[in-house]
């Protein structure tokens, strides 16, 4: 059974439908294997073996009396951004170093009702900001293909442990590409829906009308298995909407049940030019390239289509999201959770020293230029100009799926970097330039595997959906991923066996 | 200097025409903000209950404590209240509105940001119809523009007492739906912002959308003052706030008034501040100066969508409101003949008015002033005395009207009546309707009509008072009274006075 965790969702499902194995020895197995192994990359924030342990065994009776649902006993884990009742939930942030929250957050009441044993909480960037899980209070994570490099972020955590085969799937959080930036970075498969297809209550805000919930996993129906759970309207969450139910993993049963020799007959996959400018790594062009050849050798028609110049999406982003957070994490002030500073002397320097301290760098830099951003005199420069060009952005993708029923590009510019001590924040902003038109937009979008650099590292292909397709997003990595084992490669920590 | 009492130089009643008003030759300016809580069971965003006056923060949910991830989400039932506002204030509708957050740090403010209603309220510009000084010799009528009224919700409190050398939050009042009412600086005397704070307190209670308890703080007004000369531009303003009663609102005013003109005569410049008002000193002081003032930075909430009401909400709402006071008592006066006076009163909220009406319904409208007199009279007499709200009544409308209906026929004398009255308020007579009638039957309080058995009655005192029958035969026409008082003792009261006058005159010769 050292294998088990090279295993995708489905084999894990038919393995304890079938009795291989129990969900107590696939805890154990994974539980084994983050003990011996996380300390090379840092993945985890909390461990919660032995709940997760108790309820394997309960799963487990469950199961032997009858219970069907498919994910009954199947790991995951989380990450830190979503709220656990009773189990430390920090976002990353020295600021939550001691915040157990009192309630769970939708999705996490969804998934353990799906019957999913949740091994712990999984690092990122402070409050989700970065790109490469380096704001982190707990601690950089590694990337389990090449220690030296970043895993992404800001769910960096969540990718760099489903690739080391600590799970197989886990959940992220997306505001401006932080599942898709590290799946491609850690050679994994992940979607953000359409905003509001996720509830977001219990989700830790960053930029509140960005922020979406999704899956990852190392193929396209490892994500399916996850979203299943985590989809359909909160009465708790005002922006999350009444909308059809689909059933993810069906709809991918019924697309491959349906493919013939070219699965892709009809399907128009729009290219912009804008997403291949200036900056985009050569061996990333060519893999990405080589992807799109072999989506039109399987029966796709590559179709040019233009959307917003990617520079002014970037600065849009970079004005509205921090304009929102500054709001949101308002309510860290030491007053009822979290951090406090030592000995304040009065109102003023309780603010003032708690948030100085419990905020790192990137979280304050943010807030700083959020709070400029809504300030009197410089709103209607910067706020309600960002906001009008939102609106055009939209319009532009509207455009632009017109004639084209998804949109192909790299998820980002390069491959995983070695993490640089001095990388300026508007340099790690440029990594971000391909996945926040998406976020902007409020579209659903995934990033897959298309190859390896020379030095080994994955890279990703991003797919942009019509708003509510995620089924069809999925369909088209999940029947390339039929013809392709990109996917099936696994990092130097995931072929490690303890 | 002189008191800064208001006179009223130019007594016009129509509406619409300014009232020149001075104090020392300078004109007020006054404009209000009134925060007045929504009586939803929960609250605006969540679903903890509203109540008033319970252990602290045992009345607030997560969301009220701004916990890490959670979102505010609409309670339906505020939307309704502030909708029947807007039409009782004659109000554009804010048909698409929106929330805003408005940022500042303070510990009784758990997000750090209130939502409220910024760029998009849902209750734009409206009047009031007031009546100044109303029931005094000085009355004038005068319309109030309203500026906008816009959703929010309340902050927590600050408790400074409770533990020892630090300052408590209690979240409790976090998140109580709150209608902000913000009036044009119409008014132009202490007079003028208390009859249109009066009259929105009225309305408010009328419509049923709020207690507005002003000293349990769901009915809170600031008051913004400045002064002018006649003519002038506008002076600078201060606000005043903490006016928890009608009686320091108007003292309040009155002090700020008096305190910007010696401002002003000694050469100084009013500055821009909040002012607290201290009841006890009777005084205004600066609490904060515009210097201090924040930066709200405003912008749109990512959290909650546009509100957007259908044209047939609206209209199912208009078709459900109720007769507004001031066309209920035009009515009172004209289609029931009640003087201007009784009608005032009888539509001093709109529990009176109901509970008259419902009267009025079961004895008929050609009966209508009696009712009124019962209900202005003897009935809220008593309940002011006990302090009881009509709604709390021991007497139900249906009781009062059949007590009232043996009146009309002769069955009750006014004093028997008043008897009645007071065992009906004891509750003696039982639930039912006609316990008045238990009560004349159980008490023997019928009034006795029968002829024979008065006759019976007026012999026997005629008998027995000699030497008053004399003093009558002799001129002196006093006496006569004296004998009607034997009779009325020697029946207990039952006997019809008419009847006895009668009688006894017939008897005397």
């Amino acid at each position: 059974m050292s294998e088990l965790h090279l295993l995708s969702t489905q084999q894990l499902i038919t393995g304890l439908q079938d009795k291989q194995f129990s969900s107590t020895e696939l805890t154990e197995h994974y539980i084994k294997r983050i003990n011996a192994l996380d300390g090379k990359i840092n993945s985890f924030i909390t461990h919660t073996s032995e709940t997760a342990l108790a309820q394997a065994q309960a799963a487990d009776e469950m199961r032997a009396q009858g219970d069907k649902r498919p994910l009954l006993g199947v790991p995951m884990a989380h990450k830190d951004i979503f709220c656990t009742q009773g189990v430390l939930t920090t976002c990353g942030s020295k600021m939550l170093h001691n915040f157990v929250s009192p309630y769970s957050a939708t999705i996490v009441s969804n998934i353990d009702k799906a019957g999913m044993i949740s091994l712990g909480k999984l690092n990122m960037d402070e409050f989700a900001m970065g790109s490469d899980n380096s704001s982190s209070y707990y601690g950089t994570v590694q990337n389990p293909w090449n220690l030296e490099r970043v895993p992404g972020g800001s769910s960096g955590g969540s990718a760099a442990a489903i690739a080391a085969g600590f799970v197989p799937v886990a959940t992220g959080s997306d505001t401006g590409g932080s599942i898709r930036q590290p799946a491609s970075f850690c050679g994994l498969t992940g979607i953000k829906p359409t905003y509001g297809r996720v509830s977001r209550f219990g989700m830790i805000a960053y930029a509140s009308s960005f922020d979406q919930a999704g899956s990852m996993g190392r193929s396209a129906k490892d994500c399916a298995y996850l979203l299943q759970p985590m989809i359909g309207h909160d009465p708790r969450d005002a922006t999350s909407i009444k909308h059809d139910m689909p059933d993810y993993v069906q709809d991918l049963n019924d697309a491959e049940a349906a493919a013939g020799d070219k699965p892709f007959d009809g399907l128009r996959i729009g290219v912009a030019k804008e997403y291949f400018s200036t900056g985009l790594d050569a061996e990333v062009e060519t893999a990405v390239r080589t992807a799109l050849k072999k989506y039109e050798e399987l029966g796709a028609t590559i179709v040019e289509v233009n959307i917003t110049d990617p520079e002014i999406t970037l600065a849009t982003y970079y004005m509205l999201a921090p304009a929102e957070a500054s709001s949101n994490l308002s309510r860290f002030d030491g007053v009822r959770f979290g951090y406090r500073c030592e000995n304040p002397t009065d109102l003023i320097d309780l603010y003032t020293r708690s948030r100085s301290e419990g905020f790192g760098p990137e979280v304050q830099r943010r807030i700083l230029t959020g709070t400029y951003a809504l300030s009197a005199g410089y709103f209607d420069a910067y706020y309600t100009k960002a906001q009008k060009i939102r609106r055009l952005i939209v319009k532009d993708f509207e455009d632009a799926f017109a004639n084209c029923d998804v949109i192909a590009s790299p998820t980002a510019p390069t491959a995983a970097y070695k993490l640089a001590e001095d990388l300026d924040p508007a340099t790690m902003y440029l990594g971000d330039v391909y996945t926040i038109g998406v976020n902007l937009a409020g579209l659903p979008a995934l990033s897959q595997p298309v190859g390896l650099t020379s030095e080994g590292l994955p890279i990703g292909l991003q797919l942009i959906g019509q708003y509510w397709q995620e089924s069809k997003l999925l369909a088209t990595a999940h029947l390339f991923q039929q013809h392709t084992d990109h996917h099936l490669q696994h990092s130097a920590i995931a072929k490690e066996t303890v | 200097m002189n008191t800064a009492t208001t006179t009223d130089n130019n007594a016009d009643r129509k509406h619409g025409v300014r009232k020149e008003l001075f104090v020392d030759g300078y004109e007020v300016v006054i404009g209000i903000e009134i925060h007045c809580q929504l009586n939803t069971e929960s609250k605006i965003f969540s679903s903890a209950p509203t109540d008033f006056g319970h252990e602290p923060n045992s009345q607030a949910s997560i969301v009220d404590l701004g916990l890490p991830g959670v979102l505010p989400v609409l309670n339906a039932g505020v939307v309704d209240r502030a909708l029947k506002f807007g039409i009782g204030v004659n109000a554009e509708l804010g048909l698409f509105n929106t929330f805003d957050r408005k940022n500042y740090f303070y510990p009784d403010l758990p997000k750090g940001y209130q939502i409220t209603q910024m760029a998009n309220p849902i209750v734009g510009e409206g009047y009031i119809d007031v009546v100044v000084n109303e029931g005094e010799k000085n009355e004038y009528p005068k319309r109030m523009g309203i500026t906008r009224a816009h959703l929010e919700e309340d902050a927590g409190k600050s408790v400074h007492d409770a533990v020892d050398g630090m300052t408590g939050v209690d979240l409790n009042r976090a998140g109580t739906p709150l209608i902000e009412i913000v009036s044009e600086p119409d008014m132009r005397s202490a007079f003028e912002a208390l009859a249109y704070i009066k009259a929105i307190h009225q309305l408010v209670t009328w419509l049923g959308i709020s207690d507005a308890i002003m000293a349990e703080g769901s009915f809170r007004c600031d008051c913004n003052v400045s002064i002018r000369k006649p003519g002038a531009a506008l002076g600078t303003r201060t606000e005043l706030k903490n006016l928890n009663s009608f009686r320091s609102i108007e003292r309040a005013i009155n002090r700020e008034i008096e305190r910007q003109i010696d401002i002003i005569e000694e050469g100084g410049k009013v500055v821009q501040a909040t002012m607290l008002y201290d009841p006890d000193k009777d005084e205004t002081r600066v609490m904060r100066t515009k210097e201090d003032a924040n930066d709200y930075r405003y912008f749109p909430d990512p959290d909650l969508l546009p509100v957007r009401i259908e044209q047939h909400t609206v209209d199912s709402i208009r078709a459900a409101m109720p007769e507004l006071p001031v066309a209920r008592r035009a009515r009172f006066e004209e289609a029931l003949g009640l003087s201007e006076y009784d009608a005032r009163i009888l539509t001093g909220s709109r529990q009176i008015a109901d509970y008259f009406e419902d009267v009025v319904a079961e004895i008929g409208q050609q009966d209508a002033k009696m009712a009124g007199n019962w209900v202005m009279g003897d009935l809220l007499g008593a309940l002011n005395k006990d302090d009881t709200d009509i709604i709390d009544s021991p007497i139900s409308a249906k009781q009062l009207a059949g007590m009232l209906a043996r009146i009309k026929d002769d069955t009750l004398s006014g004093k028997l009546a008043k008897k009645v009255f007071a065992a009906l308020y004891e509750r003696e007579g039982g639930d039912a309707d006609d316990a008045a009638d238990k009560i004349i039957e159980e008490k023997g309080l019928k009034q006795e009509t029968d002829t024979g058995a008065i006759k019976a009655i007026v012999e026997d005192v005629i008998t027995k008072n000699a030497a008053m029958v004399e003093e009558y035969r002799g001129g002196k026409e006093k006496a006569f009274n004296g004998l009607v008082g034997q009779v009325m003792k020697a029946s207990r009261g039952s006997a019809n006075p008419q009847q006895v006058n009668q009688i006894l005159k017939e008897l005397l010769g």
